[in-house]
């Protein structure tokens, strides 16, 4: 064992233990930032904070809430909301995050598509991203259904059945999932261990993995710009702070990051009080009736888009059936985005402003999706499924098109 | 030293299939425990007595949880070859869940309209516009005299379930 001398204080205690030191200049004081970035980087902290301020609301409501389906409707919409002290804040502060943390997760997608910063070197920060998308989906998805309310159902019933469309077992596997014939008792308590156990351990898991993904190629930057991040950190560890490019976590980046988060957390908590609803569709306060559909039904805002991709392609092509089509389409459209370091072909890292094809390429796929979630909202009748349709090609023709556009970036530059 | 390396990799196999026979069943354990439990499974039958259903107008029951159409026709419908035929009335039955995404389509005077994804069926249960894939599904029946069991497969039901199959 190593030798222990009298410690004089706990913090001295417990770096003889714990090596306290070393493991905050690691991961706070001496983990570099480049200067050169802006409010958009801030969505990372911002992440965090909404993912612990639904782990903490979600623990409040677990302790009243009934995983049943005779009495969960209920125990939501009346011991909840009307019983508990505190217990509406509670419900709306979680289904607000949930709402909001699914705006802050594209908007930092979206920077990282802008600057590149998914491209050599950071492909596993973009792809441990992507999945941390995955599972938040899967939470959300199992979270909406626990109140039993009709567009729960509903919606279990359609994102169940989609299972279905894989060949052979799809049938089979339906019911497996369901562990019944129709979504029933059994897959309402396996949705609820998914969303409050299974689905959030994965989730904090996938967070320090994607923390650390991070540590070794560092953050991107505005201009893109390759540090030397040693060279920097000499610069500015031996007083050369002005001329050094870098800047540490701790404290002097978190500044920003904090007063970022300030302002977010005033928005959110300006819909908690004032515009909860937006999180919470009408629908959902009927009880779930299994023997009648709502008149239309359609997801959360968030899942819009890809919801149009799926029924965007209503018309057979072929010998293949629409229905098959939309199911491939909308595997595509949950799949490519992990491709993504893979399909840019550009051979440096660039914010899209410096790549006129990108630049395009950027603006319309952001059009696109606005579009297909608009449109997934409207109903699928007449003049709307054309427009589904079109925009449900044009995001596939996009990204077949990226490695193309990406190329030719490179060639006119002359590379 | 290449006998002690012998023995650790004999080590090691071993762990590895007694691993992998482990891991192995519990994968089975863990499907299994997800599977419908036997009192889903037994859920029994519904009876239905068919004479008390008006032409033209679907009547819905519950079978497993699901919705069961059952349109007695008019005799401007089309006959098909899944009608049901009793004492010379031609009947259709089918799971009232569009094979699409399982929404519950409603009866618009002739025929079934999903409101999920526009979905159409006629009165025989084909799909005849939008993304479903196929005619709605027949539940398992069988009959005696004017009455419809679900659950159970009758030889009225193989018939037709043969005659869809063709
Ligand atoms: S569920 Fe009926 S058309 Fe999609």
């Amino acid at each position: 064992m190593a030798k222990f001398t009298k410690a004089n204080s706990v913090g001295e205690w417990l770096d003889q233990r714990l090596n306290t030191t070393t493991l905050n200049k690691v991961l706070m004081t001496e983990y570099w930032i480049p200067k050169d970035i802006n409010f958009l980087w801030a969505m990372g902290v911002l992440l965090a904070t909404t993912f612990g301020i639904l782990v903490i609301s979600g623990i409040f409501l677990m302790m009243y809430y009934k995983p049943d389906v005779n009495l969960a409707f209920d125990s939501v919409n009346y011991t909840i909301m009307q019983e508990v002290a505190y217990g509406w804040l509670f419900r709306h502060m979680h289904g607000v995050a949930a709402s909001v943390v699914f705006l802050i997760i594209y908007i930092h997608m979206f920077t990282g598509i802008y600057y590149g910063s998914y491209k050599q070197g950071r492909e596993m920060i973009w792809i441990s991203g992507m999945l941390l998308f995955v599972v938040f989906s899967a939470a959300g998805f199992s979270g909406y259904m626990l109140p039993w309310g009709q567009m729960s159902y509903w919606a279990a019933m359609v994102i169940t059945n989609l299972f279905g469309g894989i060949p052979f077992i799809g049938p089979d596997l339906v019911v497996w999932i369901r562990g019944d014939f129709n979504v029933a008792d059994a897959t309402l308590t396996r949705f609820f261990m998914l969303h409050v156990f299974l689905l959030p351990i994965v989730i904090m898991a996938l967070i320090a993995f994607h923390f650390y993904t991070l540590r070794i190629p560092h953050v991107n930057n505005q201009d893109s710009e390759e540090l030397d991040f040693d060279a920097e950190a000499e610069k500015y560890l031996s007083g050369n702070k002005k001329e050094s490019k870098v800047i540490p976590f701790w404290p002097i980046f978190i500044s920003k990051d904090l007063a970022v988060l300030g302002i977010f957390l005033l928005f959110y908590f300006y819909l908690v009080f004032f515009h909860y609803e937006f999180a919470m569709d009408p629908v959902n306060f009927d009880p779930a009736d299994n023997m009648a559909t709502p008149p239309h039904i359609y997801p959360e805002w968030y899942f819009l888009w890809s919801y149009e991709v799926l029924r965007g392609f209503f018309f057979d092509i072929g010998p293949m059936k629409a229905f098959d089509i939309g199911l491939a389409a909308f595997g595509f459209a949950n799949a490519i985005f992990l491709f993504l370091p893979f399909l840019d072909r550009d051979t440096k890292i660039l914010p899209a402003h410096k790549r006129p094809g990108f630049f395009v390429w950027f603006w319309i796929l952001m059009a696109d999706l606005i579009v297909l979630t608009i449109w997934g909202k409207l109903p699928p009748t007449g003049a709307n499924a054309w427009v589904g349709f079109v925009a449900a090609t044009l995001f596939i023709v996009l990204f077949i098109l990226l490695p193309v556009i990406s190329k030719i970036d490179a060639k006119k530059r002359g590379e | 030293m290449s006998n002690e390396t012998n023995r650790r990799d004999f080590l090691g196999y071993t762990f590895a299939a007694v691993a992998a026979v482990g891991g192995a069943a519990s994968l089975v354990g863990m499907k299994k425990a997800w599977d419908p439990l036997p009192s889903v499974l037994s859920s029994g039958f519904t009876e239905f007595d068919l004479s008390t259903v008006k032409a033209g107008h679907p009547s819905t029951i519950m079978w497993r949880g699901k919705p069961v159409f059952i349109l007695k026709k008019t005799a401007d419908m089309q006959p098909n070859k899944r009608d049901l035929i009793i004492n010379g009335d031609r009947y259709t039955i089918a799971i009232g869940l569009c094979t699409h995404l399982g929404c519950i389509p409603a009866w618009k005077k002739t025929k079934w309209k999903c409101p999920c994804h526009g979905g159409e069926f006629n009165a025989s249960g084909e799909e005849i516009f939008g993304p479903p894939p196929r005619p709605l599904d027949l539940p398992p029946f069988s009959i005696s005299g004017t009455k419809i069991v679900l659950g159970e497969e009758g030889p009225e039901y193989k018939k037709i379930a043969a005659a869809i199959k063709a």
